[in-house]
């Protein structure tokens, strides 16, 4: 490892050395945050990113119901595709591990940024903040992680707990 | 081990391993390809053969130009296979067929694919590369403004990070070396280098890892080490000599070499400069080991050294016993490979394959070896070690180290049974 990174250095060095004498054509444009808001759409688990707006797990299964339930099941149950709920306590032992948004993903945040980037799959981007809070709300009631009541939001969102969060280990060569 | 023939020798090469496996330097020349056969002073006569026939296209016109061409009507067999997730047509992967290919580049139109939601029908016009986040000044480009740029050009093999994952299973899949291991490709991939655009927007020294997301409708999004990004991160826009295929990219992928498939990010639109990992969804609930604990891996990001005989392989016929070359494809995440060795008896003993110049620093090598089949039974393995030392491992091993609960980075050695029929079958062995 110690070698790995001296060697990381020097190639660094060298690199540096050649884009100050190679002198980059500079052909980018200066881009305004206005310009690239539709595109800035990535959510980090400290909740940077969240966008103004709010929901429910009540609203949040109307809108499940209409554009998720075909795919992912009832309550999340899934089939045809990915089950959404449930697992818990399956990603030890023998058996196949289950996992679900509840029993694996680590962060809350994730959900929001996946939904929002990606979901409904015939229709990704579609959804509004609003109805990517409440869809978020109504995956983390099914699986029990907030009550029916909690309201989502830029500040409470990324204090959702996870039951599977310290679950990850950062990978070093060798396991 | 030493060459006992000299250019001139004309009798039977001695096997160097048990089964049948002969020195990796008869491949090299043609006399000792002769010397290995032991055939050149006596070839069968056919009794009452007929002149060769003057076939018609040998009399009349061929076909015109056309503006790109096809191989050729024979070849329809090497093509990918591909599976779809439910309900849709172009999310799933496809891969590449192995077992019909040789050497170490992989034609644009047979290179593996995984696609989270279709390949989009991007417009190079409009297409846009967004650089910000912890930088001086954010910057957009456009494809032109790249084109530009000082080019590099790198031979690097893609390997999804979910290749080989049958051999996590508990019984041998009755399938070849396209269903096992197709998923990994090599081309030569022309770029910026993506630390000449950081470099010109102007890194925050606070600044540790990039966001890397595609134009798809699924936005598929990785987190990258910067340090990788500054490294050898390539801003591809061409692949084998013509621009980058949609299925691969159009108008422009990162190119990370030797990381696992799912981070070489297609479509590429948008690199945002962050101080943690964003934890996106494929590397937290995808991507990630989980072992018998119940603990996942995670950012196993380099794919380890592996290798796999591509012929003979499922699929493919033994013939009539005699002289064959075993060849493969050997690759490692860290670096060159440095050794292949070869087993037709199923790993009792050994003999080193010749490695096929050029051998590059993640790139897929091609190793070849003459064997001289009996007849019978073999098991035929193969086992690369990369310039780290690193040493492919069996699938017990990689089985007893991170168990059998993922689907991911498995780079076990594979088994071809070769029956005494000709037969060659995926076997755990």
């Amino acid at each position: 490892m110690f070698s790995r990174k001296i060697l990381l250095t020097i190639i660094l060095g060298c690199l540096s050395t050649f884009a100050i004498a190679a002198e980059g054509p500079n052909l980018g444009q200066v881009a305004t945050a206005e310009e690239i808001a539709t595109w800035n759409i990535s959510i980090s688990p400290d909740g940077f990113g969240l966008p103004p707006g709010r929901g429910t797990p009540r609203q949040g299964e109307a809108i499940y119901t209409a554009k998720c339930l075909a795919c992912h099941g009832e309550k999340g149950a899934g089939k045809p595709n990915d089950q959404l709920a449930g697992g818990l306590g399956s990603l030890a032992g023998e058996k196949p591990a289950v996992k679900t948004v509840g029993s694996f993903w680590p962060y809350a945040t994730t959900i929001f940024d996946y939904v929002r980037r990606a979901m409904p799959y015939n229709d990704s981007k579609s959804l509004t903040d609003d109805e990517v809070y409440s869809v978020v709300a109504y995956i983390l009631q099914m699986n029990g992680i907030i009550g029916e009541g909690e309201e989502l939001t830029a500040e409470t969102l990324p204090k959702v707990r996870m039951p599977n969060r310290e679950g990850f280990i950062t990978f070093t060569r060798g396991q | 081990m030493t060459n006992k023939h000299s250019e001139n020798d004309n009798f039977d090469a001695e096997p160097v391993a048990s089964n049948g496996l002969l020195d990796r330097r008869l491949v090299l020349t043609a006399s000792a390809a002769i010397a290995a056969t032991g055939a050149s002073t006596w070839l069968p006569v056919a009794a009452g053969a007929a002149p060769l026939p003057v076939e018609p296209w040998m009399k009349t016109p061929g076909a015109p130009f056309v503006p790109y061409g096809q191989p050729s009507r024979y070849e329809e067999k090497t093509v990918r296979t591909w599976n779809t997730v439910p309900g849709t047509t172009g999310t799933g992967t496809s891969r590449t067929p192995h077992h019909l290919l040789d050497g170490m580049i992989t034609p644009n139109g047979l290179h593996f694919e995984r696609h989270h939601s279709g390949i989009p029908d991007i417009n190079p016009d409009t297409h846009r590369l967004v650089i910000h986040g912890l930088v001086k000044r954010p910057l957009i480009f456009t494809l032109d403004a790249l084109a530009r740029y000082p080019m590099e050009s790198r031979i690097a093999f893609i390997e999804c990070g979910g290749n080989g994952q049958l051999l996590y299973q508990k019984a041998a899949a009755p399938v070849g070396v396209q269903q096992l291991h197709g998923q990994v490709s090599c081309a030569e991939w022309t770029g910026v280098r993506l630390a000449v655009l950081l470099q010109e927007a102007g890194i925050d020294p606070k600044a540790k890892w990039i966001l890397a997301e595609g134009a798809d409708a699924a936005g598929m999004s990785r987190s990258v080490p910067l340090t990788k990004a500054i490294d050898d991160a390539l801003v591809a826009l061409y692949q084998n000599g013509e621009r980058v295929r949609p299925a691969n990219g159009y108008p422009m992928r990162l190119l990370l070499p030797g990381y696992e498939g799912n981070m070489n990010v297609k479509w590429l639109r948008r690199i945002m400069v962050t101080e943690e990992p964003t934890m996106t969804k494929d590397e937290t609930s995808k991507y990630t080991i989980t072992r018998l604990d119940g603990k996942s891996l995670q950012f196993v990001l380099p794919q380890e050294g592996k290798s796999v005989i591509t012929r003979p392989s499922p699929g493919l016929m033994m013939k009539t016993p005699g002289l064959y070359e075993i060849s493969g494809i050997a690759w490692s995440g860290y670096g060159k490979v440095s050794k292949v060795e070869v087993s037709a008896d199923g790993g009792k003993s050994w003999a080193d394959a010749a490695l096929q110049e050029p051998v590059l620093s993640k790139a897929l090598t091609r190793f070849r070896l003459p064997w001289r089949w009996d007849g019978g039974p073999a098991i035929l393995k193969s086992r690369a070690t990369d310039e780290s030392g690193y040493i492919q491992p069996t699938r017990e091993k990689m089985i007893e180290s991170r168990g059998d609960r993922t689907i991911y980075h498995a780079n076990a050695i594979t088994a071809w049974g070769v029956s005494d029929q000709g037969e060659v079958k995926h076997v755990f062995a």
